[in-house]
């Protein structure tokens, strides 16, 4: 009984912040099970391809290579291309993850750049368990992606209202948390390296290519400030 | 469709092993059991605040400024996230506002 106390009580930490991103993933959810319906596949597609691939931008990609010629090769180098991002996530979530048993490996599977950004930066109350806090973000993104995609898949047709301009609410979410840590914190070079990288890469190498070069801009740069950063740290300390 | 079902199920395949390959690559080569190198731990904890840096302007990175909507209706849909969340501190009511401030920008004015 306490123990089932002990997963209620992480639940209901967890779902307050992973409200925006319901919103978002049912309405990106369901645009993807309408993209898969005019593209004729049969329903079940949008549905396991949510289950199992969980990720959003390669999803819609796999929905072209599946009307292509047969390369499953190029289908994985590409795949790694386009996620190559969630290398960070890991590396930032590999003290985090530590100690939570089987869950771990849920944890992993599901760590999309929504639950990424939630894990890394919740403060979680002392009294909830982190495990269960973490697993419940993590299942509860993955759930609404998926009912996301049913609800489009097989009722698209019908939503009442003009849902343009809803998927801002991820972007929306993401310049949230970076705003709290960026106020949490006394040191803002990440955020600015983070940022200005990016900007960097996106002007030089455009939208579609500039994720890979971004990531080693930030490594080439966290990498030179380190021992000024170190010394830093250990005379705070 | 020109593939047969056992062909699209190997793509789909490759493209779980791919991402999950992204996913779970930092965790094989640092496992839980032995001690991560410094220099990992030093990037544990400087890459969060970067990464979301990244995932920001990955959002944003559709947009043009030099025709169409000239970057309007997302530079005012964040500055009113951030003004919003700086006022009141509080994260559904920011992102809820942005939002719907873009929504309207976006099929209204726009």
């Amino acid at each position: 009984m306490t123990d089932r106390n002990h997963i209620t009580a992480a639940l209901r930490s967890a779902f307050p912040l992973t409200i925006p991103i319901m919103a978002g993933f049912i309405f990106l959810g369901i645009a993807y099970g309408i993209y898969m319906n005019s593209l004729g596949f049969h329903p079940i597609y949008p549905i396991l391809m949510s289950l199992v691939i969980y990720s959003g931008s390669m999803e819609f990609l796999a929905a072209t290579l599946l009307l292509a010629t047969f390369n499953p090769l190029y289908a994985l180098v590409l795949t790694i291309m386009v996620n190559a991002r969630h290398i960070f996530y890991g590396i930032s979530m590999l003290e985090k993850y530590k100690g939570m048993g089987k869950k771990k490996f849920y944890l992993i599977y599901g760590l999309s750049d929504e639950a990424f950004s939630i894990n890394s930066t919740a403060d979680i109350p002392r009294h909830i368990d982190r495990g269960w806090f973490m697993f419940f973000v993590t299942m509860l993104n993955h759930g609404y992606w998926v009912v996301g995609s049913i609800i489009g898949a097989y009722f698209g047709a019908f939503i009442p209202f003009n849902t343009e301009g809803l998927e801002f609410v991820l972007t929306a979410l993401f310049v949230v948390i970076l705003m709290d840590n960026w106020m949490k914190e006394k040191n803002h070079r990440s955020a600015g390296i983070g940022l200005c990288c990016s900007v960097i890469c996106l002007v030089i190498f455009g939208g579609d290519l500039f994720i890979i070069p971004t990531m080693f801009a930030i490594l080439a740069v966290l990498t030179i400030l380190r021992k000024p950063h170190e010394k830093v740290e250990v005379s705070t300390v | 469709m020109t593939m047969s079902v056992t062909q699209q199920v190997i793509t789909i395949a490759m493209v779980v092993l791919g991402t999950m390959l992204t996913r779970f690559l930092p965790f094989i080569l640092f496992p839980a059991g032995k001690t991560t190198p410094d220099y990992i731990r030093y990037l544990g904890r400087v890459l969060p605040t970067a990464v979301l840096g990244l995932l920001v302007i990955y959002c944003l990175k559709d947009v043009t400024f030099l025709s169409g909507t000239y970057g309007i209706p997302e530079m005012v849909g964040v500055a009113s996230v951030v003004l919003i969340h700086f006022w009141k501190k509080n994260m559904l009511l920011s992102i809820a506002s942005g939002t719907v401030v873009y929504m309207v920008m976006i099929q209204v004015v726009f």
